[in-house]
């Protein structure tokens, strides 16, 4: 069997997804055995050399450049998935939603605590930056998402055993603990 | 102050039940409810702060932050829409220089929308410090404006004088129209007032006042149509220290205004359907809630409950029946649709936020301060002295088999002659339409936005419990109307303004259905979120109350009965659009910052 081809990235997360996708221990070899990374933190490839099987997507959309990478990633997976609160509800970036984004940026820039350094009173508009947008996106405003893995972050089992099921076709155990709220 | 509000407080011997009427009073003198006051009621009443607040920030006419001086609530029900309310709120704006939803910065206007207030039948409206003022055109609001900066009371302002019947009495003095065009079993003058409890209560049993109200099969006419007969035998049997009656005059379900003209013209009904209701069921205790924005009643309404009193119609003792002893108080709302719903009327009879209950218990079993309550609707309590008076055959002789008796519909939107119309059920929608002069039908909302919203093959069906059942609202729409920009919107919206916010599904579904339905009318939709609209609808049936179980019914019916319509927005090609559009999401974060949106590549 030819190896299937994985792909992640990490959005406005905080790679906490990331770091419990490597929890899996030394499972990590039998998933060397079962998969080939392509676009990835994990190996540091920047851009898709070639066609892959399953996108992993950590974090929501907080700016242009989220946007882009996600569509990157539609365009090149076959299955996309939302791993983790943020990519599937925003998660503590989205605390920021419902107040006006010039509020957050003056807060950010100009009169928070920690905006000592800043005695010019800039707030960044460089055009090579990121534009913000008005609220944080789930993936799933953003393009198709075909899976949700839930939690923050999802536990390394969860991971593995979607994984394991969507890689061999069989079917997951969603018991209550993991897609209960609290 | 802190004397006058303690005096407030006093007068209602601190019970806390009464927070409405002591918060309706501390706002007439201050203007609005202030941090000193809410501290005083919470230590007079013995309830926390919070609870203060949560009831003040439920009602739609409290408030904790200054008004205006003057505070004007611009109707925005749909009919108002479509009768120019865009031009009377740009000239309100202009002429007291303050935008929709503020104060001006002077104090002395605050404006305001506000859901239906029952004038469908003369929009655009607006209540103004507590009066209602219909009609409106941009000339006459330029003029009610201009007399309100040169400080002319509010009672000098009607220039078209008072509205016909008994509008024009000292009581009312309102410039409000009654428009009743067709007059059948309730709206006619062959009754004399308290004749019943003068001449039949002495001598009839309650047991057999109930046998007649079962035999003449009324049902209730706010909308659930529960058999009243029946309703008041479970009230009867019910075991209590104490029986209430209380006549629903909540009246919110946009579109109708029939309790309005009944409380106008025929309060004396009113007010003898509770009588006899007391006597059948054995209640001591009636209230009449009455919305706020029939708050121009009150005082006309407060005088004849005074006058029953004096001529023993109300009190103990009512006509010398040994041990009937019943009495009414009218408890003024606040501005909330939801209060309309019994178990919610009745949390806010109590003093509280008008939160629907968890049934059973039923009213019946426990209501009002927990005693057995009976609710009945305005109409349905003005029909039974007549049932009484005329007999039961001569209901059941009028309207068809599944419901007999007549129904009051308000007429409102694109018809000839908006108004009353009293009909016998069974009548067909095209009856309906051909008597109110509504001509290039497109569509008509049969029971408000919580009804159905029907078309041309549809108007042959009749109004009928069994067939298109109502609670009196009929808006006609014609065929120039945008029936989704305009009509669906707009109620979507109405019940996301007037959810109680008890329910997850209530609370969110309604604007999770918003969303994608605009997403729709942005040209963003694909097939299958006309699909996912429907299927999402269903879960709003697990709602606590009727508000929640209808709230998806503009969205439900409007795709059964005009799916063309939806079908015309959607992308023809594309499967699958989340409607994500990246221009306009930077939109905001680029002018703040001062840079131009590059959006190239993307
Ligand atoms: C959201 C909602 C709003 C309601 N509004 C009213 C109303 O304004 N007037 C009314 O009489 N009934 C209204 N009802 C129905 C009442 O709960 C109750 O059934 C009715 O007052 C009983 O009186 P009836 O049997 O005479 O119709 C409403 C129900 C719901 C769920
Ligand atoms: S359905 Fe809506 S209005 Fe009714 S109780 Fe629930 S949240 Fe409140």
């Amino acid at each position: 069997m030819s190896k299937k081809i994985i792909a992640t990235a990490s959005l406005a997360g905080c790679f906490g997804c990331h770091m419990s996708i490597l929890d899996i221990d030394e499972r990590i070899l039998d998933l060397v055995e079962l998969v080939e990374f392509n676009k990835s933190p994990v190996d540091d490839i920047k851009k898709f050399t070639k066609r892959v099987d399953v996108g992993i997507i950590e974090g929501g959309c907080c700016n242009s450049e989220n946007v882009e990478n996600l569509k990157y990633f539609r365009e090149n997976c076959d299955v996309l998935i939302s791993l983790g609160e943020c990519a599937i509800m925003g998660g503590l970036p989205a605390l920021r939603n419902g107040i006006p984004i010039k509020e957050c940026l003056a807060e950010a820039y100009l009169d928070g605590p920690t905006v000592g350094l800043n005695t010019e009173k800039i707030i960044p508009n460089d055009p090579e930056l990121p534009m913000i947008l008005d609220k944080v996106y789930p993936c799933h405003e953003v393009v198709k998402i075909d899976y949700y893995l839930p939690g923050c972050p999802p536990r390394a089992d969860l991971i593995w055993d979607a994984l394991v099921a969507l890689l061999t076709g069989s079917e997951m155990d969603l018991p209550y603990e993991v897609i209960k709220f609290d | 102050m802190k004397e006058k509000i303690l005096e407030i407080i006093s007068n209602y011997n601190k019970d806390k039940t009464r927070l409405m009427d002591i918060l309706h009073d501390i706002q007439s003198i201050a203007g609005y409810v202030d941090a000193e006051s809410i501290e005083l009621l919470h230590k007079e009443l013995g309830i926390s702060a919070s609870q203060v607040r949560e009831v003040i920030s439920f009602y739609h006419f409290y408030s904790s932050e200054p008004l205006g001086k003057v505070n004007i609530y611009l109707n925005d029900s749909v009919t108002a829409i479509m009768h120019g309310r865009e031009a009377i709120l740009e000239t309100f704006e202009k002429e007291c220089n303050v935008k929709e939803g503020s104060v001006s910065e002077d104090g002395q206007f605050g404006l305001f929308h506000t859901s239906c207030i029952g004038m469908n039948d003369q929009e655009p409206a607006a209540i103004i410090n507590g009066k209602m003022f219909t009609r409106l055109t941009p000339y006459r609001v330029k003029e009610i404006v201009k007399d309100l900066k040169s400080g002319k009371d509010i009672k000098e302002l009607i220039y078209e004088g008072d509205g016909g019947g008994r509008n024009a009495l000292p009581g009312i003095h309102s410039m409000v129209c009654n428009n009743i065009r067709r007059r059948s079993a309730l709206l006619t003058h062959d009754y004399t007032p308290f004749d019943v409890t003068k001449k039949v209560l002495a001598n009839t049993s309650p047991e057999a006042i109930i046998d007649v109200v079962e035999a003449s099969n009324i049902r209730g006419r706010g909308g659930a149509g529960f058999p009243t007969g029946m309703k008041w035998k479970f009230g009867r049997k019910a075991v209590g220290d104490h029986h209430v009656i209380i006549c629903n005059a909540d009246e919110g379900e946009p579109g109708t205004f029939k309790d309005r003209v009944i409380l106008t013209e025929f309060p004396e009904l009113v007010f003898e359907g509770m009588v006899i209701a007391g006597y059948a069921v054995g209640a001591d205790i009636g209230l009449l809630y009455l919305r706020y924005e029939y708050k121009y009643l009150l005082n006309y309404l407060n005088g004849i409950l005074a006058d029953m009193r004096s001529k023993k119609l109300l009190g103990n003792g009512i006509n010398k029946i040994e041990g009937f002893n019943f009495d009414i108080r009218i408890q003024l709302g606040a501005g909330a649709y939801i209060c309309g719903e019994e178990s919610a009327l009745i949390e806010s009879l109590e003093g509280k936020r008008g939160e629907p209950r968890d049934k059973p218990p039923f009213p019946v079993e426990r209501g009002y301060l927990n005693y057995p309550t009976v609710v009945n609707n305005v109409e349905t309590l003005a029909l039974i002295p007549k049932i009484i008076t005329k007999g039961s055959d001569w209901f059941l002789g009028l309207g068809n088999k599944a419901s007999a008796g007549t129904k009051i519909l308000s007429i409102s939107g694109d018809c000839n002659y908006p108004g009353i119309y009293e009909v016998e059920w069974g009548t067909t929608i095209k009856d309906i339409l051909d008597m109110s002069g509504s001509l290039d039908v497109q569509a008509i909302q049969v029971a408000g936005p919580s009804g159905a919203l029907i078309g041309e093959k549809d108007f042959g069906r009749q109004i009928s419990y069994t067939d298109l059942p109502t609670g009196g609202s009929m808006i006609v729409f014609g065929k120039e109307r945008d029936i989704l920009n305009d009509v669906v919107m707009n109620f979507l919206n109405f019940f996301i303004e007037e959810s109680c916010g008890s329910c997850s599904t209530c609370r969110n579904m309604t604007s999770v259905l918003k969303e994608r339905f605009t997403k729709i009318l942005n040209g963003r939709g694909v097939k299958s979120d006309i699909d996912d609209l429907l299927n999402w609808s269903e879960l709003l049936k697990v709602s606590r109350c009727g508000l929640g179980q209808t709230a998806a019914n503009p969205i439900t019916s409007s795709i059964t009965n005009f799916r063309h319509l939806y079908e015309n927005l959607i992308q023809k090609d594309v499967v699958f659009d989340t409607g994500f559009d990246l221009e306009e999401s930077v939109k905001a974060s680029c002018a703040a910052v001062g840079r131009q949106p590059i959006l190239h590549n993307m």
